[in-house]
C-alpha cells in the first residue's frame, strides 16, 4: 500500500469516561438552573462570560497545557470528551472555545515568556476570548495574500491594513494576527508573513460589525491605523510564520466540533419521529446515526494520534472534510425525513425551529476554518498527487 | 488495523504468492483456487478462530479479521471468510472444524433452517456465499421444539444451485429436504441468529474495507501514471479531488470497520482454547508462513463434530457491538458504491475492461454490500434502536467508548 490512511480502533479511556460522568452532570445541573438552553445557543454556542469563568474553575479550559500556565497536564483525549459534551449539550463556550484549541497552544508553542505568564492562566480561567486574524479582504483561503504591514518602530511594530470575517472581534480580548512584514521572495511567495497577538485594546485597532445572513453578528471587519504591537508580541519566526502556520491545524480540523455543530437536529429528528417510525423514517435514521458513528471514529482515531505525538494532517483533513460535508447535509436529511410526520405532532415546532436554524447556518460550514476545496487540496498532497 | 501482525503479514504473503489478482485475472482457469487453499489450509488460517482441540489455529479474532482485511486488500475470491465464520460458529457450540472449505449461513434475513424433532433438518437458503465450492456447511438452524442449534452438515447431501454473485463467486441456493447433519448441537446462550448477522456484518465489513484501500491505491496509482493533455492526470484538480473523496469514503470504512472488529474482539468471552494456552501447549498467535507454523490437523480422520464442549459463555454482544456492527456494515456498505464509482470515473475505460484487475475489487464490493444483512436491512434495525431509545438515549449509546 502505497497511500496508508490510519484510523485505528482508538477507546477513549476509563479515566476519559469518567470525567465524561462529571461533565454530563455539571452540564444538566446548570441546564436545571437555566444557565443555558440546548437550543438557545447556536453557532459555536453563545458566549457567556459567567458559564467560561464557571468551566475555567472546574479546570476544563486549556486542560493540557503546563501546570504553570494554569494547565492540568491532562490527556489530549480528555479534552476531547470535554469538548465533545460541550457540544452536544451546545452550552454558551464561544468566549473561551478559540482561545482554548487554538490560539492557546500556538501561544504556548511561540510565545514569549512575558505573554505565555500574562495571558495562558487568564485563558484557563476562562477570562479571555480570542480572535483569529487571517482573512483580509483580497486574502481568504489563500493566506499567503495578506497584506495588512506590520514595520519596524522602536521598540515594537505599527500594524495598518484590514482583516475582514474576523470571528468574535467584537468580543475579543486577543487576536493572533497575521501580518505582512517583508514582502515575498522570489523562491518562496509565502515568506515575509509574521504572527503577532494583538490585544485588542490598543489604540488604532477598529471594530467594525458585519451582520450574517442568519442574522447574528458574528463576523466584523478590523481595521488597523498604526497600532503598535511590542516587540515581545511576536510570535515565533519573524518573516517566518508559514513555517509555523500548518501543524497546529491537525489539532483545529479534526475535533468532534467538526461534525457535532448541528447534532441538536439530529436529536430533535429522533424526538420527532416518535418512538415507531416508519420503515422510510427508520431507515434514514439508521444511516445517519452510522455516519455519524463512523466520523466519531475516526475522529477520536485521530485524536489518539495526536495524543500520542503524531501529526496525521492527512488524516485531520480528511474528517474536516466529510464531517463538515455531513453536518451541512444534515438538515436537509432530516427534514426529508421529518416530511410525513403529522403537522400536530408534538415537539413538532421545536423541530422546525431547530432546524431553520440549522439550514441557514449549514452553508458556513464547509467554509470556516479551511474550506473544503482546500481540504481537497491537501489530501490530494497527501497521497501524492501534488 | 491495530495488529499488523505476523498473521497479517503471512496472509499477504500467501494472497501474493497465489491470488495476486493480477495473475488470477490471467489465469485460464481455476486451478490457482486449489493451490491457494492448500496453502491457506497448511498456515491455519482458514480455520483460525476454532480452537487447537477442535482442530483449528486458536487465534485471536483480531488475527482472524487482519486476514480478511489482506483478502479484501487482493480481492481474494475464496471462501475465507466463510470457512472463518462457520469455524468460529461451530466452535460456540463446541463442533470440531473438519478440514476443507466451508460455507455458513444463513446470510440472508428471513432465510430459516428447521431441525426437526426426529434429528433431520429442513429449508431453504436463498442465496448462501460459496456454498458451491464448499465439502461442508455450518448452519444456525431452529428447533421445531424452540430454541436454537449449530449443525454442520456435509454439501454433498445438500441440494445446491447453481449461481453467482455479481462478482462471479459462487452464490448458491441451498435446499435441505429432511437430511441428516453431521452433528448438532444446542447453540450456547447468545449465539443466535443476531449474533451471526453481526459477527458475518463485520466480516463483511473488513473484507469492503481491504478492497477499498486496494481501489484507492490503484486509482492513485493510475491517476499518476496516465498522461492527458500533456500531464499526468494526477495533476487536474477535478481527479485530485475526486481522489480525496475517495480517501474520505476509505478512512470512513477504516475506521468503522476496525473499529467493529475490535468491538467484537474485545466483547467476546475468553475463548473457549483458553485452556491450551493454561495447558502451556499455545502462547500468542501462532500463525506464520513459512514454515508451517500452526498445528496441522491431527492425522487424516479427524474426528468430525465428535470432540470438545460447548463454550460456556455467551456471545456477549451487547448495544455497543450491535451499533458498532451494523454503523459498519451501513457506512462501509455506502463508502463500496461510492468509493467503487469515483475509482471507475478515475480509470475511465481501461477500469471497465475484462483485463483490468479494478473490476475483480469493485465487483466484490457491490457483492459484499448484500451478505449479511445490506445497508438498508441494518439501517432500519439501527434506527429502529435508536428511537426506542429516544433522543436523550442516542449520545450515551454513541460516545461509549
Amino acid at each position: 500500500m502505497t497511500t496508508e490512511l490510519t484510523f485505528d480502533p482508538v477507546r477513549l479511556p476509563p479515566e476519559c469516561q469518567r470525567l465524561r460522568a462529571q461533565v454530563q452532570a455539571f452540564l444538566a445541573e446548570e441546564m436545571e438552573a437555566g444557565t443555558f438552553s440546548p437550543h438557545g445557543g447556536g453557532i459555536d454556542g453563545a458566549y457567556s462570560a459567567e458559564f467560561s469563568r464557571k468551566i475555567g474553575a472546574r479546570g476544563w479550559i486549556g486542560m493540557t497545557w503546563p501546570k504553570q500556565y494554569g494547565g492540568q497536564e491532562r490527556s489530549f483525549l480528555e479534552r476531547y470528551v470535554v469538548t465533545e459534551e460541550f457540544r452536544v449539550a451546545n452550552a454558551p463556550v464561544r468566549l473561551h472555545f478559540v482561545a482554548d484549541r487554538q490560539s492557546g497552544p500556538v501561544l504556548l508553542k511561540y510565545g514569549t515568556e512575558r505573554v505565555k505568564a500574562g495571558i495562558l492562566p487568564r485563558i484557563c480561567r476562562g477570562e479571555v476570548c480570542f480572535a483569529i486574524g487571517m482573512s483580509e479582504p483580497n486574502s481568504g483561503s489563500d493566506l499567503f495574500a495578506a497584506k495588512t504591514k506590520a514595520t519596524k518602530t522602536e521598540g515594537g511594530w505599527l500594524i495598518n491594513g484590514t482583516k475582514v470575517w474576523t470571528s468574535n472581534a467584537h468580543q475579543a480580548h486577543y487576536m493572533i494576527g497575521l501580518f505582512r512584514t517583508s514582502p515575498p521572495t522570489k523562491e518562496n511567495r509565502r515568506h515575509g508573513l509574521t504572527q503577532f497577538v494583538v490585544d485588542m485594546q490598543t489604540p488604532g485597532i477598529t471594530v467594525n460589525p458585519i451582520y450574517q445572513m442568519t442574522g447574528q453578528h458574528d463576523f466584523n471587519e478590523v481595521v488597523f491605523q498604526d497600532a503598535f504591537m511590542p516587540d515581545d508580541h511576536v510570535l515565533g519566526e519573524v518573516d517566518g510564520a508559514w513555517k509555523q502556520a500548518t501543524s497546529e491545524l491537525a489539532y483545529e480540523r479534526s475535533g468532534p466540533e467538526r461534525f457535532l455543530e448541528t447534532y441538536y437536529v439530529l436529536a430533535e429528528l429522533v424526538r420527532v419521529l416518535g418512538e415507531k417510525p416508519d420503515t422510510r423514517g427508520a431507515e434514514g435514521l439508521g444511516r445517519l446515526v452510522a455516519q455519524l458513528h463512523a466520523l466519531r471514529r475516526m475522529s477520536v482515531s485521530v485524536a489518539g494520534m495526536l495524543h500520542a505525538g503524531k501529526e496525521p494532517v492527512v488524516e485531520a483533513a480528511i474528517v474536516k472534510d466529510v464531517g463538515t460535508i455531513w453536518e451541512q447535509k444534515l438538515p436537509h436529511r432530516a427534514r426529508d425525513l421529518a416530511a410525513f410526520v403529522e403537522e400536530g405532532s408534538a415537539n413538532r415546532a421545536t423541530f422546525e425551529e431547530q432546524l431553520q436554524f440549522a439550514t441557514l447556518i449549514a452553508p458556513k460550514l464547509t467554509i470556516q476554518g479551511g474550506t473544503t476545496e482546500i481540504l481537497r487540496g491537501i489530501i490530494a498532497r497527501g497521497l501524492g498527487l501534488r | 488495523m491495530a495488529r499488523d501482525s505476523i498473521v497479517a503479514e503471512t496472509a499477504a504473503r500467501i494472497f501474493s504468492d497465489f491470488c495476486d489478482p493480477q495473475a488470477v485475472n490471467r489465469a485460464p482457469d481455476e486451478g490457482w483456487k486449489a493451490r491457494a487453499w492448500t496453502a491457506l489450509e497448511e498456515a491455519g488460517l482458514a480455520l483460525a478462530w476454532v480452537p487447537e482441540s477442535q482442530g483449528g489455529a486458536g487465534a485471536e479474532l483480531a488475527d482472524g479479521f487482519a486476514v480478511l482485511r489482506q483478502a479484501g486488500r487482493f480481492a481474494v475470491a475464496l471462501p475465507v471468510a466463510e470457512t472463518l465464520l462457520a469455524g468460529w460458529l461451530l466452535s460456540r457450540a463446541g463442533i470440531s472444524s473438519p478440514r476443507g472449505a466451508m460455507s455458513c449461513g444463513p446470510s440472508r434475513q428471513g432465510d430459516r433452517i428447521v431441525l426437526a424433532k426426529g434429528g433431520t433438518l429442513g429449508g431453504r437458503l436463498r442465496a448462501n456465499p460459496f456454498a458451491k465450492e464448499a465439502t461442508h456447511l455450518a448452519l444456525l438452524v431452529e428447533r421445531e421444539s424452540g430454541g436454537s442449534a449449530v449443525a454442520l452438515v456435509e454439501a454433498s447431501v445438500a441440494r445446491i444451485e447453481d449461481g453467482a454473485s455479481i462478482a462471479g463467486d459462487a452464490l448458491n441456493a441451498v435446499r435441505l429436504d429432511g437430511i441428516r447433519p453431521l452433528a448438532v448441537k444446542d447453540a450456547p446462550a447468545g449465539t443466535d441468529r443476531e449474533a451471526l448477522s453481526l459477527m458475518g456484518a463485520t466480516v463483511r465489513s473488513v473484507q469492503m474495507a481491504g478492497a477499498l484501500e486496494a481501489i484507492l491505491d490503484l486509482s492513485v496509482a493510475y491517476a499518476n501514471e496516465r498522461v492527458a493533455f500533456e500531464r499526468p492526470i494526477a495533476k487536474f484538480q477535478a481527479v485530485q479531488h475526486n481522489l480525496a473523496r475517495l480517501a474520505g469514503e476509505v478512512a470512513a470504512a477504516i475506521a468503522a470497520a476496525g473499529s467493529a472488529a475490535d468491538a467484537i474482539a474485545t466483547a467476546s468471552p475468553p475463548p473457549l482454547w483458553g485452556r491450551d494456552r493454561e495447558g502451556g501447549t499455545l502462547h500468542g498467535p501462532p500463525l506464520g508462513y513459512p514454515p508451517r507454523l500452526i498445528p496441522p490437523h491431527r492425522g487424516e480422520g479427524n474426528p468430525v463434530g465428535a470432540s470438545g464442549e460447548g463454550n460456556p459463555l455467551a456471545a456477549g454482544f451487547d448495544e455497543g457491538v450491535f451499533l458498532e456492527a451494523a454503523s459498519a456494515k451501513i457506512r462501509v456498505g455506502e463508502a463500496a458504491g461510492e468509493g467503487a464509482a469515483i475509482a471507475h470515473q478515475v480509470l475511465g475505460a481501461i477500469g471497465f475492461t475484462k483485463e483490468h484487475t479494478l473490476h475483480r475489487f469493485t465487483r466484490r464490493l457491490w457483492a459484499w454490500r448484500d451478505d449479511f444483512g445490506n445497508e438498508s436491512v441494518w439501517a432500519v434495525k439501527l434506527g429502529n434502536l435508536v428511537a426506542a431509545k429516544g433522543a436523550d438515549g442516542l449520545w450515551p449509546l454513541l460516545a461509549a467508548r
